[in-house]
């Protein structure tokens, strides 16, 4: 009972804080609402009783990105509402496109595999960690190290943008 | 959960609290006696006996000024910086062992708020989240000394928190476990069963980085006084400089805590099985917690006023050419290691 009136109320302020990241024409309070959307998501981890992930979240998103989104916002001075142009049709459309086809792809998966979106989470949360990394390295080994690859050249990419002359 | 496990732990989190804060007052007080002796100068011995009430004449005095908000300043986050600072800093403790285990009614009591299974990650999360403190305070205050001493500060504590992340993980290796219970079990017995011994790059690496991260001297980069006027809180005053004021403090407290239970046995009496003795055990093992954690908070103490500040290329140099690469080497060595015994 109590369990399931955390689980609303968190997922109340994940998604409310999410609409106003987007709705908020500063950028130093959409920032710190993405932080609070973080925080809501790594509470409905914990109700998942999927400590780890909870507390990576928190570390890993609300702790390094984040605090790396805000320096950038900063060093740039975005603080003015005006920054942003008002209309961007192009993007708009693009993302009104994306959000309504990920969408209709859930409702589609909810229609008819029910089963799916059910599935108890014990697999990462009774064992932890270990399960965890077991899994990382054997199961899904290939996504795992295709991610990396990403963000290796993502990096790549990173110090080459910035510093041409080397 | 019935009445009295609830009270043990409404009494634990007093307890942890309470000390935490009683810490910070006397650190406060250790600090301006500590530096007084090394320059040669008395400190403050007027109010109480050797001074001793001057933390409490403090405290009075910042709740008694008047609590200036600047013009111009963006006053929601303005307000809001101290408490994000604050909050994480007195909630870190809470999943610090500080004591072996007590009998009492019946019952073992684990002298720790939180038995978590995740402890290590939870403390550098939630030491993670203070930087935002840091970094709205100086941007909110829309001054420059303030804003420089934001971005500073975000920088530095981004680059140290790798470094000392990976230090961590060659002790996560060598335990098994990220429970910090299970580190400190597995400290147990003979002095040479500390990890410092077994890790004594790690805790070099370490000992540095926490450095960075509490924003202390050599490292105090964010609040130079000489180039900044006080850094990121310049604009602060009253009860809510007091609050960023006591959150450094008890952001030292927890990174000493966090050395002892990591790399000195935390509660451990070398040589000493504290179960086997009942309740003097369990007070012994406090006794050398706290006595372990003084040593390190007056090394804090003793390194600020030995050590002149680093250039800001310097520290960026030492944290990414030096400290991470190191750190990376060490966990690959930890874990041939544990590798090539585990193959016998």
């Amino acid at each position: 009972m109590s369990l399931s009136f955390l689980f609303y109320l968190t997922a109340t302020i994940a998604v409310a804080s999410a609409i106003f990241v987007v709705l908020n024409r500063n950028a130093v309070y959409s920032a710190i609402l993405l932080v609070l959307c973080f925080f809501a998501l790594a509470v409905l981890y914990l109700l998942l009783e999927a400590y780890f992930l909870a507390v990576l979240e928190v570390f890993i998103y609300a702790g390094a990105i984040m605090v790396l989104f805000l320096f950038a916002i900063m060093l740039l001075n975005l603080g003015h509402e005006d920054a942003l142009p008002k209309f961007m049709y192009l993007q708009r459309a693009l993302s009104v496109l994306m959000v309504a086809l990920f969408f209709f792809g859930i409702i589609l998966i909810m229609l008819h595999e029910p089963g799916v979106l059910h599935q108890p989470g014990d697999t990462f949360s009774a064992g932890g960690i270990h399960v965890l990394g077991e899994a990382l390295f054997s199961k899904y080994l290939l996504p795992f190290e295709v991610a990396s690859l990403l963000l290796l050249v993502a990096l790549i990419g990173t110090v080459y943008l910035a510093k041409r002359k080397i | 959960m019935d009445f009295l496990s609830f009270f043990i732990i409404c009494v634990k989190v007093l307890l942890v609290f309470a000390g935490t804060l009683l810490a910070v007052l006397i650190m406060v007080y250790a600090e301006r006696r500590v530096s007084a002796f090394m320059q040669g100068r008395l400190g403050p011995n007027r109010v109480g006996p050797q001074g001793l009430l001057q933390p409490i004449a403090d405290g009075i005095k910042f709740l008694m000024k008047e609590d200036i908000i600047p013009d111009g300043v963006n006053k929601p986050i303005y307000l809001l910086a101290p408490v994000i600072m604050l909050i994480p800093a007195l909630m870190t403790f809470a999943v610090i062992p500080f004591g072996s285990t007590i009998t009492l009614f019946d019952r073992d009591i684990i002298l720790q708020v939180a038995d978590v299974n995740i402890g290590i990650l939870y403390i550098l999360a939630l030491t993670s989240i203070g930087v935002y403190g840091i970094v709205l305070a100086g941007w909110a205050s829309n001054s420059k000394y303030t804003l420089i001493g934001g971005l500073r500060s975000s920088a530095q504590l981004i680059s140290y928190e790798l470094a000392l992340g990976l230090s961590v993980v060659s002790i996560i290796l060598m335990s098994g476990s990220l429970r910090l219970n299970d580190i400190v079990a597995d400290q147990q017995g003979h002095l040479l069963s500390w990890y410092v011994f077994k890790q004594p790059l790690a805790f070099l690496i370490f000992l540095i980085a926490t450095y960075a991260e509490t924003n202390r001297l050599p490292f105090d980069l964010a609040e130079a006084e000489q180039e900044l006027v006080g850094g990121y809180h310049t604009e602060y005053s009253s009860m809510k400089f007091a609050m960023f004021f006591m959150s450094e403090y008890a952001n030292m407290i927890t990174a000493a805590a966090l050395t002892v239970t990591l790399f000195f046995g935390g509660w451990d009496v070398p040589l000493l099985d504290e179960k086997s003795l009942g309740i003097w055990g369990a007070m012994l093992s406090v006794a050398s917690f706290i006595l372990k954690m003084g040593f390190f908070l007056f090394l804090f103490i003793w390194i600020r006023w030995t050590f002149p500040r680093f250039r800001y290329d310097q520290l960026m140099k030492l944290g990414w050419k030096v400290l991470l690469p190191l750190s990376l080497i060490n966990i690959f060595i930890t874990g041939g290691y544990l590798t090539l015994a585990a193959l016998k």
